[in-house]
């Protein structure tokens, strides 16, 4: 038994030194050089991924994703990211002011960031500051979910931790407001620039906050954007969690969220790709107290060449755990999509219930997804399902809106949209729906 | 004026239409009858331009236009309109917005102003009351959990939403009680005028008692065999399709 997706049999060592070439030379000048938890497992991180490379096809938990074409790029260091305008900042909210970070090429910016309107007991910074300014937190939460030694590309972030967001929020406090993360890729001329961000959230004892990230593209440079996100759910928290994402077409974008619940806490996760040229997310979420709960969900929206990846494994390591699993993929032209949903219930994990549905629609002879649920369940007193649905518009619905005067293309869409509408009702935040909403149906005009 | 010359359709290879000619002026209402699997589903799945049914000889001209050349949302905004004698269902499609979607591009096509919720749904408010449907039924998805009776009512609803020239009903009448039945057709009663054809497909002569039309054809084996006046179906309902060379037990 393992809960790990990806064990680092089937990896390829030579693409190795081109990845870890931009880093040489920079470790003594980075923030937090001073801690030693964030230089030991720098230090871990380039070991290990130098032994081991970007994963191959031959890892089981890479076969329906080839990190060939990234093996290809000419990987360089991010540009002077400090000085980039940007012109389009993404939000939720209507109003357009509340806490938000925003980071380009993985970089802090604190001139476009505001942090205000948070509750006393709520710490929302930048990593830098975090090692400068509450060291413990950071030695207390670094690398303690997210392992170096399994991930190939936990470890390259690890081996180039530089920047990233902290966010911890006290005991008993509860933000109303979406506090919202954006993640602005530039890129340099000639080179795939990478940067690996990294996230600590510790949300407290029965803390509660709503946490939204927006990843887009300024511009059409190939960039490389590898992200790790380590959540910790205290007692009776509850986190919801929902990124977009939607890079240009050259960017590769790979992210790893590892999460562990406490006792009645809840993770809830909803994540919305519809770009990039290759996205890969990874969510563990392990519930490693009783009565927890989680849910992950999302929607996959796939077209030209692009590649997108959900892999999920849901631990469910105590008992009386709940989990919820819904994706709807929607996949056209050439694209491609896999998901793979593991669930792991442990002997000692009695009255586990645990859900999972994926649904995909494939929109042209040429678009394919690989699917691949699991169970592995070592408990006898359980409750799980999954199931796993591929199909294709119905012509007779879209012959009879048709047959109403509807265009084709505008009974496409609203044959799309009634599909993913669903997926849209796992996110409980209205705000947050609206916004996603908006996101989709911007994709469908494009699509026309 | 809908002319259909010679029509001829295969539909998987097989010949299904075998040289269809029928003429409907305008204010015209013509009833079509025949016995199942003539065809009837058929011609009327032609003239709203499905796939998969391939026109091998003949012609239709609707306003002299080359009806056949277009694609049904151009069929449909020309006025050409179908209720299904099958109504699809169309999960997470909810009913007005469907009604909305559709109403606003024919009236995109026709050079008129869409009509912005407000109008839309005084509109929609006239026409459901008049055919006894309830608001709940606009809410839910486009025929979800209808059952036989609501599906042709609201197709009934979407015609009279959608004011078309050229209405087909192709069984408009089955799976419907005598007082559902006397609903719909009232309806279309109201819809009919001097500018609006009527091409209505039933198997029995009961509906016509309701909507009563001025031609009664008797299309079998993928032909109009026989034409004449309203009596024709009361012989027909007589004599069932025998005389046209189908034993039938329905
Ligand atoms: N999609 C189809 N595929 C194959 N055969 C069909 C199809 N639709 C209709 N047919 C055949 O065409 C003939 C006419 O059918 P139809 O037009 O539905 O008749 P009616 O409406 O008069 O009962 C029947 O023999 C039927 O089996
Ligand atoms: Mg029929």
């Amino acid at each position: 038994m393992t809960t790990s997706l990806f064990s680092t049999r089937g990896a390829d060592p030579t693409t190795a030194p081109a990845f870890l070439a931009p880093l040489e030379g920079r470790d003594a000048a980075l923030d937090g050089s001073a801690l030693p938890v964030v230089a030991d497992l720098r230090a871990r991180g380039r070991a290990r991924f130098a032994a081991v490379g970007l994963p191959t096809v031959k890892n089981e938990a890479w076969r329906y994703t080839n990190l060939r074409e990234l093996a290809k790029q000419t990987i360089g260091p991010v540009g002077d990211s400090a000085a980039t305008p940007v012109d389009r900042l993404p939000t939720v909210r209507r109003d357009g002011a509340g806490p938000r970070l925003v980071f380009v090429d993985g970089r802090f910016r604190a001139d476009l960031s505001t942090i205000q309107g948070l509750p006393t007991g709520v710490l929302l910074t930048d990593f830098a500051s975090a090692c400068r300014d509450h060291a413990d937190l950071v030695a207390a939460h670094l690398g303690r979910l997210a392992s170096a030694d399994d991930r190939p590309l936990v470890a390259l972030n690890s081996a180039d931790l530089t920047d990233g967001v902290v966010l911890r929020v006290g005991a008993g406090v509860a933000v109303a407001d979406p506090i919202e993360l954006v993640y602005v890729t530039v890129g340099r001329e000639g080179v795939t620039a990478s940067s690996h961000p990294r996230a600590l959230i510790v949300l407290e004892t029965g803390a509660r906050a709503v946490l939204v990230e927006h990843h887009i593209s300024q511009g059409g440079a190939a960039v490389l954007s590898n992200h790790v996100a380590e959540i910790t759910i205290g007692e009776g928290a509850t986190l919801h969690h929902c990124k977009v994402q939607r890079e240009n077409d050259a960017t590769f974008h790979l992210s790893h969220i590892a999460a562990s619940v406490a006792t009645n806490g809840v993770y809830d996760n909803f994540i919305l790709t519809l770009g990039a040229r290759l996205s890969r997310n990874e969510v563990v979420s392990a519930l490693d107290g009783r009565d927890a709960r989680t849910h992950v969900s999302g929607g996959y929206m796939v077209r030209g060449h692009q590649h997108a990846d959900i892999s999920t494994i849901i631990d469910h390591a105590q008992p009386n755990g709940t989990s919820r699993e819904v994706y709807k993929g929607v996949i056209d032209d050439h694209g491609r999509a896999a998901f793979q949903g593991k669930i792991i219930v442990r002997p000692h994990a009695q009255k586990t219930d645990g859900h999972q549905l994926n649904r995909a629609l494939l929109l042209s002879d040429s678009a394919e997804i690989d699917a691949k649920p699991e169970l592995q369940i070592f408990a006898d007193d359980v409750k799980c399902s999954h199931g796993c649905t591929v199909g294709e518009l119905d012509d007779d619905a879209l012959f009879y809106l048709r047959a109403r005067g509807i265009d084709k293309e505008t009974a496409r869409g609203l044959l799309i949209g009634a599909f993913l509408a669903d997926v849209l009702d796992e996110i409980a935040e209205t705000t947050v729906r609206d916004a996603f909403q908006g996101c989709i149906a911007g994709w469908l005009e494009e699509q026309r | 004026m809908i002319e259909i010359k010679n029509l001829h359709a295969k539909v998987d290879g097989k010949d299904i239409l075998k040289g269809v000619d029928l003429t409907i002026r305008p204010g015209e209402v013509h009833a079509i009858m025949g016995p199942n699997g003539a065809g009837k589903s058929t011609l009327s799945y032609v003239l709203a331009g499905r796939d998969g049914y391939e026109v091998t000889d003949g012609s239709v001209t609707y306003y002299g236009k080359d009806l056949l050349a277009m694609e049904p949302e151009e069929r449909a905004a020309e006025g050409v309109f179908l209720a299904f004698q099958y109504p699809v269902e169309i999960p997470g499609v909810a009913n007005t917005t469907f009604l909305k979607t559709a109403i606003n591009a024919i009236r995109k096509h026709r050079g008129e102003k869409e009509l912005d919720a407000m109008q839309f749904l005084k509109l929609l408010r006239e026409k459901t009351k008049a055919l006894g449907m309830s608001d709940e039924m606009l809410k839910r998805a486009v025929n979800v959990g209808f059952s036989g009776g609501e599906k042709k009512r609201n197709e009934t609803l979407q015609m009279a939403v959608l004011e078309p020239k050229f209405a087909i009903l192709d069984e408009t009448d089955s799976g419907l009680d005598i007082d559902a039945l006397k609903i719909v057709a009232e309806g279309v009663n109201a819809l009919r005028s001097p500018e609006r054809s009527m091409l209505v497909i039933t198997h029995y002569q009961r509906l016509l008692d309701y909507i009563v039309p001025d031609y009664v054809h008797v299309l079998a084996a993928g032909r109009v065999v026989k034409s004449g006046g309203k009596d024709l179906a009361l012989e027909l309902e007589k004599n069932g399709y025998r005389d046209f060379g189908v034993d039938e037990a329905a």
